[in-house]
């Protein structure tokens, strides 16, 4: 990591060289190509791009959920992918420095709001009494009252609030979001993206965001294009009253 | 409060319909044990009540519940005055079906001498045998009352009630019955008047009716079991009998195929309760893989995922098994037959149900340790 960088600029996604291929021969299908990126603490980055173009595929190698073919990544300053690393290191990197957000709130339908944040601080290691305390603490953050409600009696909006928390309830430094706006209306939409803007700036956390929707280009710092598993470019968006 | 339950305490209903299904299945094994060990007990219920050291029964026989056994009933006497003999009693056995007002009722019947060897044992009401002639004391299972009367052989002869005993069955499962031997000796081997006319015109001696089925001994204190055995086989060419072997007999010739018939079925009920067992976990566990797969997002590790399909398939298999033991227990009464639960039975069941559950929800964790978390909610 490069200690000369001020804290709210450190590097805390870097990807070289990232290839990703399913399949052999004939059925070879290169979902990433050469992929090259880096997100810095406190950004908050709009990936954008066709359906099938790569995009979730890249949030999962960067999630650690899915190994790439060939290419070095870096997390928050600890390479990945080296060889070295085990299985049991991936899920440790997933429980303590990413933070996943879905398109549907992907809850445990049989934990309570509370629970199911503190399901994962739990999982971290922290104490069960702790655990929901931080949890009822973090739900109040995000003004939700209803700390004892199942998934399913919560409103989408409501839920994917919920899921946000239980995303940032271990304070990663890394959040990865697939399109969370997805199923809500622009005002809820506009929320859920107030709410990871937030989140960047609060714990210096690099947050990025898969996205069609085009009412919240604007909120991102950069947006960055893909094609057929490359990334074709990035701008700064503008704000939609600067707009020519 | 770990996943597993947390899962059943959201799904409290699904759950328990679930354990009731499988409590049912269950129940119908822990039945079939039941009616096992009934079997069992019921055939051994009589000779054990009836505590002879030996059986003396005709020669070259396995005894009067395995073949038939006719000796003279002065047998009795021949035998008392032998060297280590404390008592002797005679008895004969024999199935009657009769009819008391509208219902029809069956039963094995003993006759025995008052007050020697071999009458009614757990007398629960009322009291044993007391005239020569036309009394009767009979099993509770036979649905007789006190003072009911029992129309008996050829001429309907009524026999009244005077006793009740409990638990005491033939190896057929028909409610025992005890009357005088006279009375009894009569209802087996008399012969109706024309016949006996019959007989004597054609030249042969009528049918005696004094024969007895066979002669318990209970021996002096110190006398051997097989001593005395031996002697009777010799002296007085009768086959005597251990209690022991009169009851391996009773397993090996009367109730084996019995025994083998209700363990074949039970075996297949277990394999059937095994595949259902293991089908219902299973699918349980693919009805969460969206679920384990969010915890696999969130880094979970495997054995909380694992701890979580295995805590529930055993709630599931223990509780259904506790379902299955009380629906048992509440209509084990209503069988025809007796359905006895041993603790020893139930034990091996409990284990067979643990492995199952075991087994079953080893598939289950192999499909959610090797699902792919990201196809897995991409599916969704």
């Amino acid at each position: 990591m490069d200690e000369s960088l001020p804290f709210d600029r450190l590097p805390r996604v870097e990807l070289r060289a990232i290839s990703k291929h399913f399949g052999r021969g004939e059925a070879r299908v290169d979902a990433l190509v050469d992929i090259k990126l880096t997100v810095r603490a406190g950004e908050v980055v709009g990936l954008r791009g066709p359906s099938g173009c790569g995009k979730s595929t890249l949030l999962n190698v960067i999630g650690c959920v899915t190994e790439p073919s060939s290419g070095w990544m870096q997390l928050d300053g600890e390479p990945v992918y080296d060889g070295r690393f085990l299985r049991s290191d991936l899920r440790r990197l997933r429980l303590t420095k990413i933070g996943f957000i879905f398109q549907t709130h992907n809850l445990l339908p049989f934990l309570t709001a509370t629970e199911n944040i503190a399901e994962a601080m739990e999982l971290a290691g922290i104490r069960r009494h702790e655990a929901r305390e931080r949890a009822e603490a973090l739900l109040d953050y995000f003004d939700m009252r209803q700390m004892r409600a199942y998934p399913s009696e919560l409103s989408g909006g409501m839920a994917q609030r919920v899921a946000i928390a239980r995303a940032i309830a271990n304070s990663p430094h890394i959040i990865l979001a697939d399109e969370p706006t997805a199923p809500l209306d622009s005002v809820r939409a506009g929320a859920v993206m107030d709410l990871l803007t937030r989140i960047a700036a609060d714990q210096h956390a690099a947050v990025l965001v898969v996205t069609h929707d085009e009412s919240i280009f604007h909120r991102f710092d950069r947006l960055i294009g893909m094609r057929d598993g490359r990334i074709e470019g990035e701008q700064v968006p503008a704000h939609p009253a600067l707009a020519p | 409060m770990n996943l597993a339950l947390r899962d059943v305490r959201r799904n409290k209903l699904r759950f328990a319909l679930t354990a009731l299904g499988v409590g049912m299945l269950l129940g119908v094994v822990i039945a079939m044990t039941g009616i096992y060990e009934g079997a069992l007990a019921d055939a051994l219920a009589l000779p054990r009540a009836l505590r002879a050291d030996l059986w003396v029964v005709q020669q070259r026989t396995f005894g009067p519940f395995a073949e038939p056994s006719r000796i003279p009933r002065d047998t009795r006497e021949l035998i008392r005055r032998m060297p280590g003999v404390a008592a002797a009693g005679a008895v004969t056995f024999q199935t009657v079906q009769t009819r008391v007002g509208p219902k029809p009722v069956r039963l094995f019947l003993e006759g025995y001498e008052v007050g020697r060897l071999g009458g009614p044992a757990n007398i629960i009401a009322g009291h044993g045998l007391t005239e020569s002639h036309y009394q009767i004391v009979v099993d509770t299972s036979s649905g007789l009352h006190l003072g009911e009367n029992v129309p008996l052989g050829p001429y309907h002869d009524p026999y009244t009630v005077v006793g009740l005993t409990r638990g005491m069955v033939s190896s057929g499962g028909d409610p025992m019955a005890w009357v005088n031997l006279l009375d009894a000796q009569a209802l087996q081997f008399a012969v109706p008047p024309a016949l006996e006319r019959r007989e004597q015109a054609s030249g042969r001696s009528p049918p005696t009716t004094t024969d007895i089925n066979a002669v318990l001994v209970r021996l002096s204190p110190g006398a051997s079991v097989k001593a005395v055995a031996a002697d009777i086989a010799r002296w007085k060419h009768l086959s005597a009998v251990p209690e022991a072997e009169e009851e391996s007999y009773l397993t090996l010739f009367v109730i084996q195929k019995m025994q083998q018939q209700l363990g074949m079925f039970m075996g297949v009920l277990v394999a059937v309760s095994a595949v259902i067992i293991t089908l219902i976990i299973y699918t349980l566990t693919m009805d969460k893989l969206r679920s384990i797969a969010t915890l696999k997002f969130i880094g979970a590790p495997d054995r909380v995922i694992i701890a979580m399909i295995v805590q529930q398939a055993l709630a599931l298999g223990l509780s259904g098994f506790g379902v299955g033991l009380v629906l048992i227990e509440q209509v084990k009464g209503y069988f025809p037959r007796r359905v006895q639960i041993e603790t020893r039975d139930l034990l091996i069941i409990l284990a067979i149900v643990t492995v199952v559950c075991l087994a079953g929800s080893m598939l289950g964790v192999r499909a959610a340790v090797k699902v792919n978390a990201a196809e897995a909610l991409a599916s969704g």
